[in-house]
Protein backbone atom coordinates (compact mmCIF):
# COMPACT_ATOMS: atom_id res chain seq x y z
CA UNK A 1 0.00 0.00 0.00
CA UNK A 2 1.28 3.49 -0.78
CA UNK A 3 3.06 4.48 2.52
CA UNK A 4 3.10 8.34 1.44
CA UNK A 5 0.05 8.72 3.92
CA UNK A 6 -0.04 8.56 7.52
CA UNK A 7 -1.27 4.89 8.67
CA UNK A 8 -3.92 5.12 10.82
CA UNK A 9 -3.84 1.22 11.40
CA UNK A 10 -0.54 -0.41 10.29
CA UNK A 11 0.55 -4.43 10.12
CA UNK A 12 3.54 -5.88 11.03
CA UNK A 13 3.74 -9.79 9.46
CA UNK A 14 0.66 -10.24 11.95
CA UNK A 15 -0.46 -13.86 12.12
CA UNK A 16 -3.63 -15.05 13.74
CA UNK A 17 -4.81 -18.82 14.53
CA UNK A 18 -7.13 -20.56 17.13
CA UNK A 19 -7.07 -24.06 18.13
CA UNK A 20 -4.09 -24.43 15.89
CA UNK A 21 -6.06 -23.61 12.97
CA UNK A 22 -4.32 -20.16 11.03
CA UNK A 23 -7.06 -17.68 10.06
CA UNK A 24 -4.46 -14.92 9.22
CA UNK A 25 -1.32 -15.16 7.73
CA UNK A 26 1.64 -12.23 7.88
CA UNK A 27 -0.71 -9.61 7.06
CA UNK A 28 1.90 -6.47 6.62
CA UNK A 29 0.62 -3.47 5.19
CA UNK A 30 -1.60 -0.23 6.37
CA UNK A 31 -4.76 1.46 6.32
CA UNK A 32 -4.44 5.25 5.49
CA UNK A 33 -5.68 8.09 7.82
CA UNK A 34 -8.63 9.79 6.80
CA UNK A 35 -9.48 7.36 3.91
CA UNK A 36 -12.05 4.47 2.98
CA UNK A 37 -10.42 1.32 2.80
CA UNK A 38 -12.37 -1.51 1.59
CA UNK A 39 -11.16 -5.37 2.56
CA UNK A 40 -12.57 -7.85 0.02
CA UNK A 41 -12.25 -11.49 -0.85
CA UNK A 42 -13.73 -14.55 -0.60
CA UNK A 43 -15.70 -15.79 2.42
CA UNK A 44 -13.35 -17.41 4.70
CA UNK A 45 -10.78 -15.09 3.56
CA UNK A 46 -10.09 -13.56 7.12
CA UNK A 47 -11.55 -9.98 6.94
CA UNK A 48 -13.75 -9.99 9.61
CA UNK A 49 -11.71 -11.52 11.73
CA UNK A 50 -8.69 -8.38 10.90
CA UNK A 51 -11.17 -6.27 12.02
CA UNK A 52 -11.67 -7.52 15.40
CA UNK A 53 -7.56 -7.63 15.86
CA UNK A 54 -8.00 -3.52 14.98
CA UNK A 55 -10.31 -2.92 18.00
CA UNK A 56 -8.87 -5.61 20.56
CA UNK A 57 -12.25 -8.01 20.43
CA UNK A 58 -9.58 -10.73 19.81
CA UNK A 59 -5.37 -10.48 19.81
CA UNK A 60 -3.10 -11.51 17.01
CA UNK A 61 -0.98 -14.89 17.78
CA UNK A 62 2.38 -13.07 16.45
CA UNK A 63 3.10 -9.70 14.74
CA UNK A 64 2.91 -6.37 15.66
CA UNK A 65 -0.56 -4.03 15.13
CA UNK A 66 0.04 -0.26 15.57
CA UNK A 67 -3.21 2.14 15.87
CA UNK A 68 -2.18 5.73 15.13
CA UNK A 69 1.63 4.94 15.74
CA UNK A 70 0.73 3.32 19.24
CA UNK A 71 1.48 -0.29 19.61
CA UNK A 72 -2.47 -1.83 20.15
CA UNK A 73 -1.41 -3.47 22.83
CA UNK A 74 -0.46 0.18 25.01
CA UNK A 75 -4.35 1.07 24.81
CA UNK A 76 -6.11 0.27 27.60
CA UNK A 77 -8.96 -2.23 26.41
CA UNK A 78 -11.90 -0.18 26.65
CA UNK A 79 -10.23 2.82 25.53
CA UNK A 80 -9.39 1.35 22.33
CA UNK A 81 -12.53 0.13 21.63
CA UNK A 82 -13.97 3.50 21.84
CA UNK A 83 -10.97 4.69 19.85
CA UNK A 84 -11.59 2.15 17.24
CA UNK A 85 -15.09 1.95 17.07
CA UNK A 86 -16.77 -1.79 14.93
CA UNK A 87 -20.21 -1.76 13.38
CA UNK A 88 -21.03 -5.12 13.69
CA UNK A 89 -22.24 -7.64 10.26
CA UNK A 90 -25.74 -8.32 12.39
CA UNK A 91 -26.27 -5.26 13.90
CA UNK A 92 -26.83 -6.16 16.86
CA UNK A 93 -28.98 -4.46 19.61
CA UNK A 94 -29.72 -5.18 23.02
CA UNK A 95 -33.53 -5.40 24.06
CA UNK A 96 -35.96 -2.29 24.15
CA UNK A 97 -36.05 1.13 22.21
CA UNK A 98 -33.21 2.99 19.59
CA UNK A 99 -32.90 5.34 22.27
CA UNK A 100 -31.69 2.76 24.83
CA UNK A 101 -29.22 1.59 22.45
CA UNK A 102 -28.29 4.89 21.10
CA UNK A 103 -27.33 5.96 24.70
CA UNK A 104 -25.58 2.70 25.11
CA UNK A 105 -21.85 3.60 24.82
CA UNK A 106 -22.70 6.36 27.02
CA UNK A 107 -24.38 4.26 29.87
CA UNK A 108 -21.31 2.26 29.59
CA UNK A 109 -19.21 5.20 30.65
CA UNK A 110 -21.57 5.98 33.54
CA UNK A 111 -22.91 9.13 31.49
CA UNK A 112 -26.06 10.07 29.78
CA UNK A 113 -26.84 10.78 26.03
CA UNK A 114 -29.45 13.49 25.67
CA UNK A 115 -32.21 13.59 23.70
CA UNK A 116 -31.26 16.68 21.48
CA UNK A 117 -28.04 14.89 20.81
CA UNK A 118 -29.70 11.16 19.71
CA UNK A 119 -31.81 13.36 17.46
CA UNK A 120 -28.43 14.81 16.18
CA UNK A 121 -27.00 11.42 15.65
CA UNK A 122 -29.92 9.94 14.29
CA UNK A 123 -30.42 12.99 11.93
CA UNK A 124 -26.63 12.02 10.86
CA UNK A 125 -27.62 8.98 9.83
CA UNK A 126 -30.81 9.42 7.90
CA UNK A 127 -33.63 8.28 10.43
CA UNK A 128 -36.35 10.84 11.80
CA UNK A 129 -36.32 12.29 15.26
CA UNK A 130 -39.98 9.52 15.69
CA UNK A 131 -37.41 6.80 15.40
CA UNK A 132 -36.00 7.27 19.13
CA UNK A 133 -39.17 5.69 21.10
CA UNK A 134 -39.36 3.05 18.29
CA UNK A 135 -38.56 -1.07 19.76
CA UNK A 136 -35.49 -2.14 18.02
CA UNK A 137 -37.40 -5.49 16.53
CA UNK A 138 -39.85 -3.05 14.94
CA UNK A 139 -37.13 -1.76 12.49
CA UNK A 140 -36.18 -3.07 9.26
CA UNK A 141 -32.52 -4.20 8.61
CA UNK A 142 -31.50 -1.02 6.89
CA UNK A 143 -32.80 0.72 9.63
CA UNK A 144 -31.33 -1.35 12.37
CA UNK A 145 -27.50 -1.07 10.54
CA UNK A 146 -28.15 3.06 10.43
CA UNK A 147 -28.84 2.58 14.46
CA UNK A 148 -25.83 0.81 14.66
CA UNK A 149 -23.83 3.05 12.57
CA UNK A 150 -25.04 6.03 14.85
CA UNK A 151 -24.18 4.34 18.01
CA UNK A 152 -20.81 3.41 16.80
CA UNK A 153 -20.39 7.06 16.31
CA UNK A 154 -21.16 8.40 19.44
CA UNK A 155 -17.94 7.02 20.69
CA UNK A 156 -16.55 9.94 18.32
CA UNK A 157 -14.20 7.28 17.43
CA UNK A 158 -11.55 8.38 14.96
CA UNK A 159 -11.23 4.79 13.29
CA UNK A 160 -14.72 3.05 12.42
CA UNK A 161 -14.41 -0.65 11.26
CA UNK A 162 -17.60 -1.86 9.14
CA UNK A 163 -18.55 -5.62 8.93
CA UNK A 164 -20.09 -6.17 5.42
CA UNK A 165 -23.08 -4.05 6.66
CA UNK A 166 -25.00 -3.87 3.58
CA UNK A 167 -25.17 -7.25 2.78
CA UNK A 168 -28.33 -8.40 3.69
CA UNK A 169 -30.24 -5.06 2.61
CA UNK A 170 -32.41 -3.96 -0.31
CA UNK A 171 -30.87 -1.84 -3.15
CA UNK A 172 -32.68 1.72 -1.80
CA UNK A 173 -30.98 1.01 1.72
CA UNK A 174 -27.80 -0.29 0.62
CA UNK A 175 -27.35 3.62 -1.57
CA UNK A 176 -28.52 4.95 1.88
CA UNK A 177 -26.09 3.03 3.60
CA UNK A 178 -23.09 4.15 0.81
CA UNK A 179 -24.25 7.78 0.83
CA UNK A 180 -23.81 7.55 5.07
CA UNK A 181 -20.17 6.00 4.87
CA UNK A 182 -19.04 9.06 2.57
CA UNK A 183 -20.71 11.62 4.54
CA UNK A 184 -19.19 10.30 7.75
CA UNK A 185 -15.93 10.06 6.13
CA UNK A 186 -15.47 13.68 5.13
CA UNK A 187 -17.98 15.56 7.94
CA UNK A 188 -15.71 13.48 10.83
CA UNK A 189 -12.39 13.17 8.92
CA UNK A 190 -13.01 9.22 10.64
CA UNK A 191 -10.76 6.28 9.16
CA UNK A 192 -12.62 3.57 7.69
CA UNK A 193 -12.32 0.20 6.66
CA UNK A 194 -15.03 -1.50 5.31
CA UNK A 195 -15.81 -5.17 4.25
CA UNK A 196 -17.48 -6.00 1.39
CA UNK A 197 -18.55 -8.25 -1.00
CA UNK A 198 -19.90 -6.06 -3.21
CA UNK A 199 -16.58 -4.60 -5.13
CA UNK A 200 -18.98 -1.63 -7.08
CA UNK A 201 -18.90 -0.53 -3.88
CA UNK A 202 -15.37 -0.83 -2.92
CA UNK A 203 -14.35 0.99 -6.61
CA UNK A 204 -16.33 3.47 -6.20
CA UNK A 205 -16.70 4.38 -2.67
CA UNK A 206 -13.49 3.34 -1.46
CA UNK A 207 -10.25 5.30 -1.81
CA UNK A 208 -8.41 2.14 -1.18
CA UNK A 209 -8.77 -1.52 -1.32
CA UNK A 210 -7.46 -4.54 0.29
CA UNK A 211 -7.76 -7.93 -1.85
CA UNK A 212 -7.61 -10.81 1.10
CA UNK A 213 -7.67 -14.74 0.10
CA UNK A 214 -7.02 -17.67 2.44
CA UNK A 215 -6.14 -15.14 5.22
CA UNK A 216 -3.62 -13.60 3.03
CA UNK A 217 -2.88 -10.21 1.99
CA UNK A 218 -2.77 -10.65 -1.71
CA UNK A 219 -2.76 -7.07 -3.05
CA UNK A 220 -3.62 -3.94 -1.82
CA UNK A 221 -3.52 -0.20 -3.70
CA UNK A 222 -5.98 2.52 -4.59
CA UNK A 223 -9.20 0.88 -5.33
CA UNK A 224 -8.26 1.14 -9.24
CA UNK A 225 -6.67 -1.78 -8.94
CA UNK A 226 -9.89 -3.48 -8.59
CA UNK A 227 -10.35 -2.66 -12.63
CA UNK A 228 -6.37 -4.04 -13.56
CA UNK A 229 -5.37 -6.72 -10.57
CA UNK A 230 -2.15 -7.29 -10.91
CA UNK A 231 -2.23 -10.52 -9.24
CA UNK A 232 -3.49 -13.40 -11.62
CA UNK A 233 -5.66 -14.59 -8.57
CA UNK A 234 -6.90 -11.60 -7.93
CA UNK A 235 -8.19 -11.32 -11.95
CA UNK A 236 -9.76 -14.46 -11.35
CA UNK A 237 -11.54 -13.70 -8.49
CA UNK A 238 -12.76 -10.37 -9.53
CA UNK A 239 -14.01 -11.93 -12.78
CA UNK A 240 -16.22 -14.18 -10.76
CA UNK A 241 -17.49 -11.50 -8.87
CA UNK A 242 -18.68 -9.35 -12.47
CA UNK A 243 -17.24 -6.29 -11.57
CA UNK B 1 -42.51 -49.99 60.75
CA UNK B 2 -41.74 -53.46 60.87
CA UNK B 3 -39.37 -55.28 58.53
CA UNK B 4 -42.11 -57.51 57.00
CA UNK B 5 -44.56 -53.82 56.92
CA UNK B 6 -41.64 -52.35 54.59
CA UNK B 7 -41.61 -55.34 52.16
CA UNK B 8 -45.03 -55.35 51.45
CA UNK B 9 -44.24 -51.61 50.51
CA UNK B 10 -42.59 -53.13 47.35
CA UNK B 11 -46.14 -54.00 45.63
CA UNK B 12 -45.93 -49.88 44.85
CA UNK B 13 -42.37 -51.29 42.82
CA UNK B 14 -44.08 -54.12 41.13
CA UNK B 15 -47.27 -51.96 40.11
CA UNK B 16 -44.87 -49.99 37.55
CA UNK B 17 -42.83 -52.73 36.65
CA UNK B 18 -45.98 -54.80 35.69
CA UNK B 19 -47.39 -51.44 33.50
CA UNK B 20 -43.78 -51.11 32.18
CA UNK B 21 -43.80 -55.02 30.80
CA UNK B 22 -47.38 -54.84 29.91
CA UNK B 23 -47.10 -51.16 27.91
CA UNK B 24 -43.43 -52.00 26.42
CA UNK B 25 -42.06 -48.89 28.25
CA UNK B 26 -38.98 -50.39 28.46
CA UNK B 27 -38.19 -48.99 32.28
CA UNK B 28 -37.66 -52.51 34.36
CA UNK B 29 -34.21 -52.00 34.39
CA UNK B 30 -34.09 -48.62 35.33
CA UNK B 31 -37.02 -49.62 37.90
CA UNK B 32 -34.91 -52.06 39.53
CA UNK B 33 -31.26 -50.68 39.49
CA UNK B 34 -33.55 -47.23 41.11
CA UNK B 35 -35.07 -49.66 43.44
CA UNK B 36 -32.20 -51.11 45.06
CA UNK B 37 -30.44 -48.20 45.06
CA UNK B 38 -32.32 -46.23 47.08
CA UNK B 39 -32.51 -49.35 49.35
CA UNK B 40 -28.47 -49.50 49.69
CA UNK B 41 -28.25 -46.36 50.02
CA UNK B 42 -30.87 -44.71 52.96
CA UNK B 43 -29.99 -48.15 54.53
CA UNK B 44 -26.42 -47.61 54.97
CA UNK B 45 -27.63 -43.67 55.61
CA UNK B 46 -29.78 -45.36 58.16
CA UNK B 47 -27.09 -46.89 60.18
CA UNK B 48 -24.16 -44.10 59.71
CA UNK B 49 -26.80 -41.78 61.54
CA UNK B 50 -27.64 -43.74 63.90
CA UNK B 51 -23.41 -44.54 64.53
CA UNK B 52 -23.10 -40.74 64.74
CA UNK B 53 -25.97 -39.66 66.65
CA UNK B 54 -25.06 -42.26 69.63
CA UNK B 55 -21.30 -41.28 68.90
CA UNK B 56 -22.55 -37.69 69.34
CA UNK B 57 -18.89 -36.00 68.28
CA UNK B 58 -18.24 -32.86 66.36
CA UNK B 59 -15.99 -34.46 64.47
CA UNK B 60 -18.32 -37.21 62.86
CA UNK B 61 -20.66 -34.07 61.98
CA UNK B 62 -17.70 -32.35 60.68
CA UNK B 63 -17.21 -35.51 58.47
CA UNK B 64 -20.45 -35.94 57.76
CA UNK B 65 -21.11 -32.48 56.67
CA UNK B 66 -17.47 -31.98 54.64
CA UNK B 67 -18.85 -35.70 52.65
CA UNK B 68 -22.28 -34.08 51.69
CA UNK B 69 -20.34 -31.07 50.59
CA UNK B 70 -17.62 -33.21 48.22
CA UNK B 71 -20.79 -35.58 46.69
CA UNK B 72 -22.51 -32.23 46.20
CA UNK B 73 -19.78 -30.59 44.70
CA UNK B 74 -19.26 -33.47 42.04
CA UNK B 75 -22.51 -33.81 40.99
CA UNK B 76 -23.20 -30.05 40.23
CA UNK B 77 -19.60 -29.35 39.02
CA UNK B 78 -20.41 -31.66 35.79
CA UNK B 79 -22.87 -28.97 34.51
CA UNK B 80 -20.21 -26.17 34.41
CA UNK B 81 -16.96 -28.31 33.40
CA UNK B 82 -15.86 -25.31 30.73
CA UNK B 83 -16.02 -22.93 33.40
CA UNK B 84 -12.02 -22.74 34.68
CA UNK B 85 -11.73 -23.61 38.59
CA UNK B 86 -15.87 -24.51 38.89
CA UNK B 87 -14.99 -27.41 41.82
CA UNK B 88 -13.49 -24.85 43.90
CA UNK B 89 -15.90 -22.11 43.07
CA UNK B 90 -19.14 -24.81 43.44
CA UNK B 91 -17.38 -26.02 47.08
CA UNK B 92 -16.90 -22.70 48.28
CA UNK B 93 -20.73 -21.34 47.77
CA UNK B 94 -21.32 -24.53 49.62
CA UNK B 95 -18.97 -24.04 52.77
CA UNK B 96 -20.42 -20.35 52.45
CA UNK B 97 -24.07 -21.54 52.73
CA UNK B 98 -23.53 -24.47 55.29
CA UNK B 99 -21.09 -21.66 57.50
CA UNK B 100 -23.89 -18.92 56.92
CA UNK B 101 -27.14 -20.99 57.89
CA UNK B 102 -25.70 -23.36 60.71
CA UNK B 103 -23.96 -19.68 62.18
CA UNK B 104 -27.43 -18.44 62.38
CA UNK B 105 -29.36 -21.34 63.96
CA UNK B 106 -26.57 -22.36 66.26
CA UNK B 107 -25.78 -19.17 67.28
CA UNK B 108 -28.84 -18.01 67.78
CA UNK B 109 -29.70 -21.55 69.64
CA UNK B 110 -32.70 -21.73 67.39
CA UNK B 111 -32.00 -25.38 67.10
CA UNK B 112 -29.44 -27.18 69.53
CA UNK B 113 -25.89 -28.27 68.45
CA UNK B 114 -26.69 -32.12 68.17
CA UNK B 115 -25.86 -34.30 65.42
CA UNK B 116 -29.76 -35.05 65.26
CA UNK B 117 -30.39 -31.33 64.38
CA UNK B 118 -27.41 -30.28 62.38
CA UNK B 119 -26.92 -32.81 60.02
CA UNK B 120 -30.34 -33.17 58.46
CA UNK B 121 -30.46 -29.61 58.26
CA UNK B 122 -27.35 -29.56 56.22
CA UNK B 123 -28.42 -31.99 54.16
CA UNK B 124 -31.28 -30.36 53.37
CA UNK B 125 -30.02 -26.95 52.56
CA UNK B 126 -26.96 -28.28 50.21
CA UNK B 127 -28.63 -30.51 48.60
CA UNK B 128 -31.24 -27.95 47.53
CA UNK B 129 -28.22 -25.61 46.87
CA UNK B 130 -26.85 -28.11 44.49
CA UNK B 131 -30.19 -28.51 42.36
CA UNK B 132 -29.78 -24.27 41.93
CA UNK B 133 -26.17 -24.70 41.31
CA UNK B 134 -27.25 -27.16 38.79
CA UNK B 135 -30.02 -24.92 37.60
CA UNK B 136 -27.73 -22.00 37.42
CA UNK B 137 -25.21 -23.47 35.59
CA UNK B 138 -27.54 -24.60 32.85
CA UNK B 139 -29.15 -21.29 32.38
CA UNK B 140 -25.90 -19.29 32.69
CA UNK B 141 -24.05 -21.51 29.92
CA UNK B 142 -27.18 -21.57 27.63
CA UNK B 143 -27.59 -17.57 27.95
CA UNK B 144 -23.85 -16.65 27.18
CA UNK B 145 -23.96 -19.21 23.96
CA UNK B 146 -27.26 -17.68 22.69
CA UNK B 147 -26.43 -13.97 23.59
CA UNK B 148 -22.73 -14.09 22.54
CA UNK B 149 -22.87 -11.15 20.07
CA UNK B 150 -24.90 -8.92 22.82
CA UNK B 151 -21.70 -9.94 24.96
CA UNK B 152 -19.57 -8.99 22.11
CA UNK B 153 -21.56 -5.83 21.36
CA UNK B 154 -20.71 -4.42 24.56
CA UNK B 155 -17.26 -5.25 24.54
CA UNK B 156 -16.98 -3.89 21.24
CA UNK B 157 -18.79 0.10 22.38
CA UNK B 158 -15.87 0.05 25.57
CA UNK B 159 -17.95 -1.85 28.33
CA UNK B 160 -16.26 -3.92 30.83
CA UNK B 161 -16.41 -8.04 30.70
CA UNK B 162 -18.87 -7.37 34.04
CA UNK B 163 -21.12 -4.55 31.78
CA UNK B 164 -21.31 -7.12 28.99
CA UNK B 165 -22.43 -10.04 31.08
CA UNK B 166 -24.77 -8.48 33.41
CA UNK B 167 -27.82 -8.81 31.39
CA UNK B 168 -26.76 -12.96 31.14
CA UNK B 169 -25.72 -13.04 34.99
CA UNK B 170 -28.87 -11.34 36.37
CA UNK B 171 -31.31 -13.54 34.35
CA UNK B 172 -29.39 -16.48 35.17
CA UNK B 173 -29.36 -15.62 38.53
CA UNK B 174 -32.87 -15.21 38.59
CA UNK B 175 -34.36 -17.98 36.91
CA UNK B 176 -32.46 -20.24 39.24
CA UNK B 177 -34.01 -18.80 42.00
CA UNK B 178 -38.06 -18.53 40.83
CA UNK B 179 -38.98 -22.15 41.36
CA UNK B 180 -37.48 -22.13 45.04
CA UNK B 181 -39.48 -18.86 45.21
CA UNK B 182 -42.54 -20.20 43.69
CA UNK B 183 -42.80 -22.85 45.20
CA UNK B 184 -42.80 -21.49 48.38
CA UNK B 185 -46.19 -19.10 47.36
CA UNK B 186 -48.12 -22.85 47.45
CA UNK B 187 -46.48 -24.88 49.99
CA UNK B 188 -49.31 -26.48 52.32
CA UNK B 189 -51.62 -26.21 49.75
CA UNK B 190 -51.12 -28.33 47.38
CA UNK B 191 -48.31 -30.45 49.16
CA UNK B 192 -47.10 -30.87 52.34
CA UNK B 193 -43.38 -30.68 52.48
CA UNK B 194 -41.29 -33.96 53.02
CA UNK B 195 -39.75 -32.84 56.21
CA UNK B 196 -43.08 -31.90 58.17
CA UNK B 197 -44.89 -34.98 56.78
CA UNK B 198 -42.38 -36.98 58.03
CA UNK B 199 -42.25 -35.51 61.32
CA UNK B 200 -46.44 -35.69 61.41
CA UNK B 201 -46.24 -39.41 60.91
CA UNK B 202 -42.98 -40.00 63.30
CA UNK B 203 -45.69 -38.52 65.69
CA UNK B 204 -44.40 -35.11 66.28
CA UNK B 205 -47.06 -32.43 67.00
CA UNK B 206 -48.04 -30.55 63.45
CA UNK B 207 -47.75 -27.05 64.85
CA UNK B 208 -44.12 -28.22 66.38
CA UNK B 209 -43.74 -29.83 62.42
CA UNK B 210 -45.01 -26.71 60.96
CA UNK B 211 -42.39 -24.32 62.77
CA UNK B 212 -39.12 -26.55 61.83
CA UNK B 213 -40.84 -26.42 58.15
CA UNK B 214 -40.79 -22.56 58.30
CA UNK B 215 -36.82 -22.63 59.28
CA UNK B 216 -36.14 -24.72 56.75
CA UNK B 217 -37.98 -22.57 53.95
CA UNK B 218 -36.74 -19.47 55.14
CA UNK B 219 -32.75 -20.68 55.40
CA UNK B 220 -33.93 -22.63 51.59
CA UNK B 221 -34.63 -18.62 50.68
CA UNK B 222 -30.46 -17.84 51.31
CA UNK B 223 -29.42 -20.73 50.07
CA UNK B 224 -31.05 -20.38 46.70
CA UNK B 225 -29.82 -16.48 46.70
CA UNK B 226 -26.61 -17.24 47.76
CA UNK B 227 -25.44 -20.56 45.93
CA UNK B 228 -26.96 -18.94 42.16
CA UNK B 229 -25.29 -14.97 43.15
CA UNK B 230 -22.00 -16.56 44.40
CA UNK B 231 -21.26 -19.21 41.53
CA UNK B 232 -22.20 -16.51 38.96
CA UNK B 233 -19.84 -13.91 40.17
CA UNK B 234 -16.78 -16.46 40.86
CA UNK B 235 -17.66 -17.54 37.88
CA UNK B 236 -18.14 -15.04 34.83
CA UNK B 237 -14.88 -13.85 35.46
CA UNK B 238 -13.06 -16.57 33.99
CA UNK B 239 -14.57 -16.01 30.72
CA UNK B 240 -12.27 -13.02 29.39
CA UNK B 241 -9.15 -13.04 29.39
CA UNK B 242 -6.91 -10.04 30.93
CA UNK B 243 -7.56 -8.15 27.49
CA UNK B 244 -11.44 -8.36 27.85
CA UNK B 245 -11.54 -10.59 24.99
CA UNK B 246 -14.33 -13.62 25.19
CA UNK B 247 -12.97 -17.15 25.82
CA UNK B 248 -14.28 -19.08 22.75
CA UNK B 249 -17.47 -20.44 24.03
CA UNK B 250 -18.26 -23.50 22.27
CA UNK B 251 -21.62 -25.63 23.68
CA UNK B 252 -23.57 -26.04 26.61
CA UNK B 253 -22.14 -29.38 27.28
CA UNK B 254 -19.57 -28.56 29.44
CA UNK B 255 -16.66 -28.75 26.59
CA UNK B 256 -13.86 -26.00 26.55
CA UNK B 257 -15.21 -22.22 27.13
Amino acid sequence: MNTLYEPAIHFQQVHFSVNDKTILKSITGSFPKGQITTLVGPSGAGKTTLLKLCNGLLSATQGHIRIDQQPISAFEPTALRRHVGIALQAAPMIAGTVWENLALPRTLQGKKLSQQEATQYLEDVGLAKSFLHQSIDELSGGQRQKVSIARTLINQSSILLLDEITSALDRQSVQEIEKLIVTINEKYNVTMIWITHNLQQALTIGHYTWVMMDGELIEAGRSTLLNAPTNPRVAEFIQGANL
Amino acid sequence: MTYTALSLTLIFVCIPLLLSKTLKLGLEKDTLIATVRSIVQLLAVGYILKFVFNANSYSYIFLMVALMIIVATLNARKKGAGIKGITWKIALTLVAIEIVTQGVLLGFHIVPATAQYIIPISGMLIGNSMVLSILFLNRFIAEITSHKNEMELILSLGGTPKQAIHRQLISAIKASMIPTIESQKTIGLVQLPGMMSGQIIGGADPIQAVQFQLLIIFALLTTATLSSIMIGFLSYPVLFNERMQIFNTTNTRGNKM
